[in-house]
């Protein structure tokens, strides 16, 4: 037996889920393919946000003069925009590999492949420096995230010219005059926005009635406004029909409410979803169940085949670093025997566009669904004293608590950093609080955060600012 | 330094209780052990006493008001000395009412809130960790928390540990919180009553207190009547020797307290018939502390006869005839009617021949009396005439089950069939 654990692939879900399995006293390596620390560090979640902030920064000039600051001809520097990010994904993909020095994990380079082995699989890695090595675990733990989703029928594969995934979008030599993206999800409006503030015309396409499906209805409304107003253009309700490239730009023509359009840019992004990376590793001569792309799993990661696990974007939606993360602990410590904590703690969802979204738990829409008689508080930040103060009133806060219990099911906010003020509510619905202790919850003042107390105090009819 | 004067807890199930009247007004002088409040609660009307000298600085809850939890601050006293604030009335702490909350009197509460109960007491006093959802679930279906298996970290009680639960067998501390859950109860309108057509009497506090826990007796404990008859000749001639003596006294000795009497020496011979059931087990009690039920104003009350067996028959009919007196104008103290462990009810006055009362809980028994009156019986073969009252011993089974109340019964029937046993 060569390892205790190993476990295959470096993202979010992969490194934590090693140096866990490190503290717990097992012999352990991790294999990658390409960069330690995965797409997260090196292409997504990390990277994006230098970008965001370098757009952030720059349209934010634009209206300085309100906050009394003059100032002249302001431009930017588009490769050290893209530099400014490559190095801090550099920096923290060595971060990683400190990491994993520190846990007395080893590195193994390569691309696995699985085989049946004695207990567990057997790993068979195709070293990046050449030739193979195989290596035998107790237990393995797959981790080997996602990628974009491409629809090749109608043209939406990218080209690394004229098409691009994400990858592409956050290394180009320059910003395209005109950019036309099609999703209008987290990464979708990502990107719009980035692009966006560095002055390009950007038009996003959704096939859903409304932007940012997957958020609540109202906080996708005042969203679309905001969008709206610094620029951005809507095709909502829209299927993409076929996109052609030519040497100078792309077409695409949509459909929407029964009309056809067809849109030209100098570049499209293709942000309509991701699938899982399960091919080519030998899972299906082994018998593991997959089911749209996702590999099947149980409530602690495991897939029905001896040894083998898997946790993350590869076992399924929602794709995010941090559910990978929580997954990959708790599998390594269902593993160890330990009883892992099991309360279910809902699992946050941010998009860092400007302005910020966040949310937590049911939306109003699925508390309806459900069934529950829902008791449903907002507050805008248009009358919080730290907004006003700050210049940045866009959006609000809106709680959803469930009426027979009053325990809280859900928060939706959108505003200036909201992304860092979610947690609150998170924690707040994993040790099941209900209104009395949101209430009883002293919110500092002056913070934005105060909107939170007021929205939950506004769903039982006490808000005390409005 | 001002002094807080806290709603006191007149007794160990007190949650809350009306304000019914101020004796001082705001600038009035105070010496410990004045007078200065009564306060009314599901049974009685009690006087609350200064502990502090000061001047009445400001009066926090108006006369007449209803519902004011134990511990809110009811008045505010300017202390002469700067001394430590002790408890503001002589009554025992209870420890049910501990966590009291600082909450406004109730008609400041939010409309919209849903009161929340005050966590179930345990009787072992040990803390039960639950997440608040699971304490608001737990408080909505009835659930005693105490006996719920915790599934979060360090068992910590959490939503699916009681989501799924089932009201178990309460632990008698918990039980008459939990009663306050109501059964889903139709209208008097949906059941055929039109609105209207009655006067609506409200339920104060001792009406609520004797609906919850006569249901939870009948409920909650397995019980059954025994009936015997008793010729009682000789008791009445007995009397009249004793009332003939204690004439000069102006005391007056009635069959009621004969039958107290009598119960009490009873309960030492079978004390087996002296308990109460416990979830830790069987409490044989050591004396026989005899609840008599008086019919007041309004309601019931059981004002108790400390240690009768230990009274004579004028003490007994002395201290009898003072507990009724104060209990019709609800001037008992608690510890006058809390804590028998015997009750004895008597309609033979009303012309009741015979019937069977609802279990006293905790007690183990209670004797329902009939009335004394001349029925033929048979005595050697022939038809004769005798003063007959029968009496009926309802039984909580899990403490004196059948033989046991037989028992006691036929030793009853002895003592008071023949009252000079009484003396041995």
């Amino acid at each position: 037996m060569d390892f205790d654990v190993i476990v295959i692939g470096s993202g979010p879900g992969g490194y934590v889920t090693a140096i866990r399995a490190s503290q717990l006293g097992f012999k352990t390596a991790i294999v990658e393919r390409e960069a330690l620390g995965g797409v997260c560090l090196n292409w997504g979640c990390i990277p994006t946000k230098a970008l965001l902030k370098s757009g952030e920064a720059y349209e934010n000039l634009s209206h300085l003069a309100d906050y009394g600051i003059k100032i002249e001809k302001a431009s930017f520097d588009f490769s050290k925009v893209i530099e400014r990010s490559r190095e801090v994904a550099s920096q923290l993909n060595a971060g990683v590999g400190f990491l994993m020095k520190k846990h007395k994990i080893e590195v193994i380079e390569g691309v696995a492949k699985l085989e049946k082995g004695q207990g567990a699989p057997k790993v068979v890695v195709t070293l990046k420096a050449g030739g193979s090595r195989s290596v035998q675990a107790k237990h393995v733990i797959l981790a080997t995230g996602a990628r974009a989703r491409t629809i090749p029928a109608v043209g939406l594969e990218p080209d690394g010219e004229r098409v691009w995934t994400y990858r592409e979008a956050m290394v180009p030599k320059a910003a395209p005059k005109s950019l036309i993206v099609v999703g209008s999800g987290a990464i979708g409006i990502e990107f719009a926005s980035f692009y966006r503030a560095l002055g390009s015309d950007v038009t996003v396409i959704e096939a859903l009635p409304r932007i940012l499906p997957v958020e609540d209805e109202e906080v996708s409304k005042t969203a679309h406004k905001a969008f709206e107003k610094r620029g951005l253009k809507f095709r909502v309700g829209a299927s993409v029909k076929k996109l052609t490239k030519s040497k100078t730009g792309v077409a695409v023509e949509l459909e929407a409410g029964g009309k056809a359009e067809t849109l030209s840019a100098d570049v499209a992004i293709v942000a309509v979803g991701i699938v899982g990376n399960v091919e080519d590793m030998g899972l299906e001569a082994l018998g593991v169940k997959i089911e749209k792309t996702h590999v099947v799993t149980d409530g602690h990661g495991g897939t029905g085949v001896a040894g083998l696990y898997a946790i993350g974007d590869v076992a399924g939606p929602p794709w995010l670093a941090h559910k990978a993360s929580h997954e990959g602990v708790h599998c390594i410590e269902h593993i160890a025997g330990l009883k892992p904590n099991n309360l279910t703690s809902p699992i946050p969802g941010c998009t860092y566009s400007s302005p910020q979204i966040a949310s937590v738990g049911l939306t109003e829409a699925q508390a309806k669904e459900q069934g529950i008689a829902a008791k449903v508080g907002r507050f805008p930040f248009k009358v919080n004293g730290k907004a006003i103060a700050s210049g940045e009133t866009e959006g609000f806060v809106k709680t959803i608590f469930d009426e027979k219990t009053g325990a809280l099911i859900g928060a939706h906010m959108i505003g200036a950093e909201v992304t860092e003020m979610i947690q609150g509510f998170t924690l707040a619905i994993t040790l099941e609080a209900t209104e009395e202790e949101l209430f009883a919850t002293v919110f500092p003042h002056p913070t934005m955060s105060e909107a939170m107390h007021e929205a939950s105090l506004d769903a039982y009819g006490r808000v005390l600012h409005i | 330094m001002s002094i807080d004067v806290l709603m006191p807890a007149l007794s160990p199930t007190m949650e809350e209780g009306t304000l019914a009247k101020w004796h001082v007004k705001k600038g009035d002088k105070v010496s410990s052990g004045d007078v200065i409040a009564e306060i009314e609660t599901d049974k009685a009307t009690m006087e609350v006493e200064a502990v502090d000298e000061g001047i009445v600085e400001d009066i926090l809850v108006a006369e007449g008001s209803e519902g004011v939890k134990v511990n809110t601050p009811i008045a505010r006293l300017s202390g002469d000395d700067a001394g430590s604030a002790p408890p503001p009335v002589k009554t025992e702490a209870p420890k049910a009412a501990a966590e009291p909350k600082a909450e406004a009197p109730k008609a400041e509460a939010a409309p919209t809130a849903t009161p929340v109960a005050a966590a179930p007491a345990r009787a072992s006093g040990e803390r039960v960790f639950a997440s608040p959802l699971a304490r608001r679930i737990a408080d909505q279906k009835g659930l005693d928390l105490s006996q719920v298996q915790g599934s979060g970290p360090r068992g910590r009680i959490i939503k699916r540990d009681v989501e799924g639960a089932a009201p178990q067998a309460k632990s008698p501390a918990a039980a008459s919180a939990a009663a306050s859950a109501p059964r889903q109860v139709q209208s008097l309108a949906q059941m055929g009553i039109p609105d209207g057509s009655y006067d609506l009497i409200p339920l104060d506090g001792m009406k609520k207190t004797v609906a919850r826990r006569m249901s939870d007796s009948f409920r909650d404990v397995p019980h059954f009547p025994l009936t015997i008859d008793l010729e009682i000749d000789g008791l009445l001639a007995g009397r009249a020797k004793i009332n003939t003596m204690l004439e000069k006294q102006g005391v007056k000795v009635s069959v009621n307290d004969l039958v107290i009497k009598a119960a009490a020496i009873a309960l030492k011979q079978v004390p087996e018939a002296n308990a109460s059931y416990s979830p830790e087990g069987i409490a044989m009690h050591h004396n026989a502390d005899i609840a008599m039920a008086v019919a007041i104003d309004g309601g019931l009350i059981t004002p108790i006869i400390r240690k009768a067996e230990t009274k004579g028959l004028a003490q007994i009919a002395k201290e009898a005839k003072d507990l009724a007196e104060r209990a019709r104008t609800r001037k008992l103290k608690p510890e006058e009617f809390l804590g028998g462990t015997f009750t004895i009810s008597n309609l033979g006055m009303m012309g009741i021949k015979s019937f069977n009362s609802i279990i006293n809980e905790p007690q183990g028994c209670i004797l329902s009396v009939g009335a004394g009156e001349q029925r033929p019986v048979v005595k050697n073969g022939q038809l004769a005439i005798a003063t007959v009252m029968s009496v009926t011993l309802t039984c909580d089974h899990r403490v004196v089950d059948g033989a046991i109340g037989a028992r006691w019964l036929q030793a009853f029937k002895v003592l008071i069939e023949d009252p000079i046993t009484m003396i041995v």
